[in-house]
């Protein structure tokens, strides 16, 4: 079983060279700390930064640079800023490789809820409605079940949506999937965690094409 | 040279009363008009809705004008880190409007540009979409939605000159360029206020004809929400 650390290394396997990428608050930020350093890539955040660097030296915090968590950042060279709109048209305008972000459920047909629980938390979707209609490759990374045990891989979702048939890819603590028309298609297991472990915590149809193998 | 210099913050947000609707720059606390937010307070204007990325946390930023009941409504894509907001929001105090983070940079956009509405996937099959009209384009499903109306734009820019040109700095930028023009009125407070002509004009990323008056702000406290560092190696 992998902790947020594993799903982080493995999800950083799909951040080729090249790419412009987005990542969400969570487990998707600890991403960044595990792409390849042989390959160019550079990390958008939707409030107004593309190059984004790593968190600062203490003492060099700048309250006028942050990433879309509220975090402290740095800009690496070659970096840009820009508007909000500006953001917002390298994500609508897909000029943005790859989006990796977090969930609190999913669908085997690709639908994504992660903004708002009824009744008892209302965040807001922030860019993730933006993010989620536009981008051609979307990964989720979360766990694969809630803190009750509840499986979070569902055949429809029941929490309002964020975004209807677009995933692509989910890794969790158990597993790596890819949505297909026909569910969530198993593709790697994690360290120590059999076809069956994974197919109890899925709700909804997992499909099993052949060994799974164990993911390296 | 049009002169849109004020004198003070009272000055410069002249004219706002209570049910406005006021648009607001920042992301977070980052780029926030931290003079203008406590001008409202001080005037208590009230049943005002306020139209920005967040709300604040709470004790600053928008959260004070909503610890003090002055926010009837409040348009926004993330509201995350304000308890008080939270509160208010699930007693039905306050009323909301949670929008995706690019379809309100693009209604200020689109206010800004004259445009009365666009089309956006944003939303498409969510609850963000009833009620709103759907049209398909090349296969893709598309949502309407409209340019933003509002009484004033306040907005925080970096360096500013005597004729409403800004400059902004860092990603303190965010919602402030779009949010210019896209009122009745737009303030600008700035860090730095300049003579005319000081500033490079291949520089400037608003011109000032969207920028109605210009003051020189002080004591900016820039608050950091999540101060995160690494470690010296």
């Amino acid at each position: 079983m992998l902790d947020k650390f594993g799903i982080a290394r493995r999800i950083a396997k799909e951040v080729k060279n090249g790419y412009y990428v987005n990542l969400g608050i969570g487990i998707p930020t600890l991403v960044a700390n595990f792409v390849r350093t042989d390959i160019e890539v550079e990390f958008q955040s939707e409030n107004g930064i593309l190059g984004m660097g790593p968190f600062p030296f203490e003492g060099q915090e700048d309250a006028d640079v942050i990433n879309a968590g509220k975090q402290t950042i740095t800009a690496l060279p070659g970096a840009s800023y820009f508007d909000s709109a500006t953001s917002f048209s390298m994500i609508r305008g897909q000029h943005v490789d790859l989006t990796i972000l977090g969930a609190m459920e999913v669908s085997e047909q690709g639908d994504i809820a992660n903004w708002k629980i009824p009744g008892l938390m209302v965040k807001g979707m922030g860019g993730a409605m933006d993010l989620v209609a536009s981008a051609d490759n979307i990964i989720v990374a979360m766990m694969h079940t809630n803190k009750d045990g509840q499986s979070k891989l569902l055949k429809r979702c029941t929490l309002p949506l964020t975004g209807v048939a677009c995933v692509k890819k989910i890794v969790t603590n158990l597993a790596v999937m890819e949505i297909t028309n026909k569910g969530f298609r198993l593709l790697e297991r994690a360290p120590g965690v059999s076809v069956e472990e994974i197919k109890a915590a899925t709700e909804g149809n997992l499909v099993v094409n052949g060994p799974i193998p164990e993911m390296s | 040279m049009i002169t849109k210099t004020v004198n003070s913050i009272e000055e410069a947000l002249a004219g706002i009363s209570d049910g406005m609707t006021l648009l607001l720059g920042g992301f977070g606390l980052c780029g926030i008009p931290e003079n203008a937010i406590a001008e409202l307070v001080r005037l208590g204007v009230k049943d005002l809705t306020c139209i920005s990325n967040n709300a604040g946390v709470d004790d600053f930023g928008l959260g004070l004008l909503l610890k003090n009941r002055q926010i009837k409504k409040m348009v926004a894509s993330y509201v995350g880190e304000n308890d008080e907001f939270e509160r208010q929001m699930l007693s039905g105090e306050l009323e909301v409007e949670l929008i995706p983070q690019g379809t309100l940079a693009e209604r200020c956009r689109a206010a800004q540009a004259g445009f009365p509405a666009f089309f956006t996937p944003a939303g498409f099959g969510t609850e963000v979409a009833e009620g709103k009209e759907i049209r398909e384009f090349d296969g893709k499903m598309y949502v309407l939605e409209k340019a933003v109306k509002a009484d004033f734009a306040i907005v925080k820019a970096w360096k500013g000159d005597t004729a409403g040109n800004l400059i902004f700095k860092g990603t303190a930028r965010n919602f402030n360029p779009n949010m210019c023009g896209a009122a009745q009125i737009t303030v600008a407070e700035v860090e730095e206020l300049v003579p005319a002509g000081s500033l490079d004009p291949n520089q400037i990323h608003i011109p000032g004809i969207f920028v109605q008056r210009i003051v020189q702000g002080k004591d900016y406290e820039k608050r950091i929400e999540q101060r995160t560092t690494r470690p010296q190696s």
